[in-house]
């Protein structure tokens, strides 16, 4: 299992799910409707390392957190 | 880096007894020059105050990095940010610059201050009536964003 973190503003609790790679995560928060409309401006880290693709094989008990638009200061 | 230069706090920065902490630290290394920016809550929109969210490892992460780039040039940069609610002319932010001489610290101040203001994971709210308001107008997507957009073929 995979566990997706919503940070921020986006407000939804972290969910589980099986996938095996970062596309996967991507096809099944597609499907959601709520989460969906976050996924244009969301930035994506993998354990806490930002990546900028989704070739990314993940394992049992990684993380995946989506980064909305951020605004410091 | 030593961690000890990004501080964390929850609610307003005590900004004097901050910067008169940075400003004797910086005088016992030798640094000839201490270059600050506060950011102070301004009265507008009929807002209350802001509040904050942060991701902290990954702000780690991107300040070690600004750490590492400044320490190239001899400067060391150090930051307090809060988290929670700042009322109206309080302070959620204080970064500094130290070095040698005057015009590496000047440089680096902006460049840091700008790249903060794009990519430090942090998120603010307006608060109005009590209630915290994701202040999507102001805010910036981060490097990279929209890779699981694939329907939109953003990939």
């Amino acid at each position: 299992m995979v566990k997706v973190e919503f940070l921020g503003p986006i407000g939804k609790k972290p969910i589980e799910i099986e996938a095996k790679t970062l596309k996967e995560v991507a096809e099944i928060l597609n499907k959601d409707e709520e989460t969906k409309k976050w996924l244009a401006e969301c930035a994506v880290a993998v354990n806490d390392k930002l990546v900028s693709s989704l070739d990314v094989e993940l394992r049992d008990g990684d993380r995946v957190s989506l980064l909305p638009p951020v605004c410091g200061g | 880096m030593s961690l000890e230069f990004l501080e964390i706090y929850e609610g307003p920065l005590d900004v004097d007894l901050i910067f008169s902490r940075w400003r004797k630290w910086g005088e016992d290394k030798n640094y000839g020059a201490f270059i600050t920016f506060v950011g102070t809550v301004r009265e507008e929109d009929s807002i209350e105050g802001l509040s904050f969210d942060l991701y902290e490892p990954i702000l780690t992460d991107w300040f070690a990095g600004w750490s590492q780039r400044a320490s190239k040039e001899g400067a060391v940069v150090r930051m307090a940010h809060s988290f929670g609610d700042v009322p109206l002319h309080r302070s959620s932010y204080m970064a500094a610059v130290f070095s040698p001489k005057r015009a590496v610290a000047l440089r680096i101040i902006e460049e840091f201050v700008e790249d903060f203001k794009a990519n430090a994971p942090i998120w603010k709210y307006d608060i109005k009536k009590g209630k915290r308001v994701y202040a999507s107008d102001r805010s910036h997507k981060i490097e990279g964003a929209g890779i699981l957009d694939i329907e939109r073929g953003s990939r």
